[in-house]
């Protein structure tokens, strides 16, 4: 199957409206390793035929790890300006595998005039779970294997979500293995607040080596996380660790993709 | 000369209440130093919250052992405080034990479960004490516990083991009067904790007796006079308070929701030409962007630092603090009420126009820390009186980064990238939509 990612821009010239709009985001646009998620999640869109687009050229940064380094102008700017392109859309729905950009649109966006449902992939993902349209197979490539879960502090403790990854996962049929902090005192990859963007103050340690160590002891050979800048970290974190041929690094929807066989 | 003790004891309790009543309206004038914020919106979900975070100690229990105890000294406080009413009564109204005979059979039963907490008290800040001085646990000895900070938390810890000893000695020695059949000590039956002192007290004659009993009686209360004043004038303890209007005004959205400035947004309305809401006086002065100092920050801001316990919970869980960097959010907490405290007395002994060339950012809190946070709200998830330091970091970083425009060398280029190329990387916009062509591979 070929598969399809159209616009927005197209599907308003043939007079259509999607469900719903996937939210792409600059490090699924643009990272190598991140964009291997961003096609999985359109593959998986794709096999279950659900109406959606993206904004492909038109979309810009939601103005995250500005806002989160403290020039707000700057986060204003940008927010102004995509919400009047969605709001000139008409979206009413969002969908989007980064946690930043979720957080962002979801509750910061609103004030500022741009009102839409917004979801992260991982709740869109266990939604479609639970309406039967991805099922557990028999057999799957992961069936058995350890995976431990990283949790997104933008998605858990930003917004409460630690549920709907790991309800993901268990249709892999894998044995889910925890790391000591989890969920609500899950430790941070190291990413967040805009540290992706430069390097980190001297200290003893570099937190994505912190937090791979703890992955890392937990045996399991495939680290799942749902943001791609925790996946850019826990990678770092690997190759620091030279087990890259032992341990991958994959997002819930390369992992779902991947049971699905897409 | 008869009602010379009730003339002491009500002009200690007036120089006591009159000392506290100072403290609360500097704290107040100190916290009302802070912007204004409205949070009186949701009095249910607030008073929930206020409920089971601070009556409740809900965020306390993800440790349960330090928990429990905690919980043994914070019950003995409210329940000691039942019997402080009665020790306050007699010593207005010059009588022994005035709730004898109002409350029957049913006294010594009271006095029972005081003393139980009383004892569990004792036991549980002896812990305490070997927990901070012996054991040595590690969130108590980092870079900002200095002498002060561990200093108050032993004073705090041995007064309430004074109080306490006072309490059951006074009640032992009052047992051994009573059997002796002496004037005024009315016939209340030994209690059980205070019962098993009783031998230690069976050698001295009823005078000794007597001033034993009324020492303690009197230590006792003027112990609880000072606690209170302590707890008021500079110390952690003020938690006992103020966590409850602290948790009542908590915010309610989600963790990860940082607040809109709203002078920001008219001015980035104005320079796209949309429509702006409200008067768009180009003259209104416009106030400093981020913080920069105490006053800058919110009044909710500055309630948080003095409700900070020091307990370290927050810096525990910060990763940048784990990775061994400068950043502590309870340093960060500590520091704000530090500072808001010598503005404080600033104002009081140099009036309002004093300026003493200080600031929050700067000579408490350095560059460095403020900009190692990842904002990953683990300080404010493991702040078991639901403190938010991430929001003063975001507010000295948005001062540092607007004001200042000191950024780090590479979050300019990220801005620049931003406002340039619409991406935080140096990748052309028209190079954006190129992901498609792995879709097909
Ligand atoms: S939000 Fe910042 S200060 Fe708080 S725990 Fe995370 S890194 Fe540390
Ligand atoms: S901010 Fe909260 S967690 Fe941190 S030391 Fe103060 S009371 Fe404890």
């Amino acid at each position: 199957m070929t598969y399809q990612a159209p616009t927005l821009a197209d599907l308003t010239a043939q007079g259509k409206q999607p469900e719903v709009l996937f939210w792409v985001g600059c490090a699924g646009s643009f990272d190598e390793r991140a964009k291997s998620i961003t096609v999985a999640f359109i593959k998986i869109l794709n096999k279950l035929n659900i109406n959606f687009a993206v904004l492909g050229p038109e979309e810009a940064c939601s103005g995250e790890p500005a806002k989160r380094a403290g020039n707000e102008f700057l986060f204003q700017m940008q927010a102004i300006s995509n919400i009047q392109i969605l709001n000139g859309y008409q979206i009413k729905k969002i969908v989007t595998a980064c946690p930043h950009c979720f957080n962002t649109i979801k509750n910061e966006y609103p004030e500022l005039g741009g009102y839409y449902e917004v979801i992260h992939h991982s709740v869109f993902l266990q939604q479609l779970i639970d309406e039967g349209k991805i099922k557990m197979r028999e057999g799957g490539e992961f069936k058995g294997k350890k995976i431990t879960y990283h949790d997104s502090c933008y998605l858990g403790r930003a917004n409460n979500i630690y549920e709907a990854p790991r309800k993901v996962l268990e249709v892999l049929d894998a044995q889910l293995v925890e790391m000591k902090r989890c969920r609500t005192t899950g430790l941070c990859c190291g990413a967040g607040g805009a540290q992706m963007f430069k390097e980190p103050e001297p200290g003893s340690k570099d937190i994505n080596v912190e937090r791979t160590e703890e992955a890392l002891s937990t045996e399991a050979k495939v680290i799942a996380s749902a943001c791609p800048f925790c996946m850019t970290m826990l990678s770092d974190g690997v190759k620091n660790k030279e087990k890259e041929n032992e341990v991958k690094v994959y997002d819930l929807a390369e992992l779902i993709a991947k049971n699905e066989g897409l | 000369m008869k009602y010379f003790p009730q003339i002491i004891f009500l002009a200690l309790l007036l120089i006591a209440s009159s000392f506290i009543f100072k403290s609360i309206r500097r704290i107040r004038r100190n916290i009302l130093l802070g912007h204004r914020e409205d949070r009186s919106d949701n009095t249910g979900k607030r008073l929930k919250t206020m409920l089971l975070v601070a009556l409740g100690q809900k965020k306390m229990f993800k440790k349960p052992l330090p928990a429990l105890l905690h919980l043994f000294v914070y019950l003995g406080f409210i329940i000691v405080n039942i019997e402080i009413l009665e020790i306050v009564l007699d010593g207005l109204f010059g009588t022994h034990r005035l709730f004898v005979p109002v409350t029957g059979n049913f006294y010594p039963f009271l006095i029972n479960v005081f003393e139980f907490f009383a004892v569990s008290v004792i036991i549980t800040c002896a812990i305490f004490l070997i927990r901070r001085n012996i054991l040595k646990v590690k969130r108590f000895h980092a870079q900002e516990m200095t002498s002060w900070p561990r200093l108050d938390a032993n004073i705090i810890l041995s007064i309430e083991i004074f109080l306490m000893l006072c309490f059951l000695s006074m009640n032992a020695a009052d047992y051994v009067l009573q059997t002796r059949g002496a004037e005024h000590y009315i016939s209340t039956g030994s209690f059980f904790f205070s019962g098993l002192l009783i031998n230690l007290f069976q050698g001295f004659n009823d005078k000794q007796l007597v001033f034993i009993e009324r020492f303690c009686w009197w230590s006792h209360i003027i112990g609880v006079f000072a606690f209170a004043n302590y707890v008021f004038y500079n110390s952690k303890h003020l938690h006992i308070f103020i966590s409850f209007p602290n948790t009542f005004f908590s915010k309610l959205e989600p963790a990860g929701k940082f607040t809109n400035m709203p002078e920001v947004t008219k001015e980035v309305k104005l320079m796209l030409n949309l429509p702006v809401e409200g008067p768009t006086d180009s003259n209104a002065p416009i106030g400093r962007f981020g913080a920069k100092d105490v006053t800058d920050l919110t009044w909710k801001n500055l309630m948080e630092a003095y409700s900070c316990t020091e307990c370290g919970r927050c810096t525990a869980q910060c990763p940048a603090n784990i990775t061994g960097k400068k950043l502590s959010p309870r340093k960060i907490m500590m520091d704000t009420r530090d500072r808001v405290e010598e503005v404080g007395q600033n104002l009081d002994k140099h009036g309002k126009d004093f300026n003493d060339n200080k600031a929050l950012l700067g000579d408490y809190i350095t560059v460095e820390e403020i900009m190692a946070c990842t904002t990953c709200n683990a300080c404010v998830e493991a702040c078991p009186v639901n403190i938010d330091p991430l929001n003063i970091i975001l507010q000295l970083r948005r001062y540092k980064i607007m004001e200042e425009s000191q950024a780090p060398a590479s979050w300019n280029m990220m801005f620049s990238n931003i406002e340039n190329n619409f991406a935080p990387w140096k990748f052309s916009p028209a190079d954006r939509f190129k992901w498609i062509e792995k879709l097909n591979q």
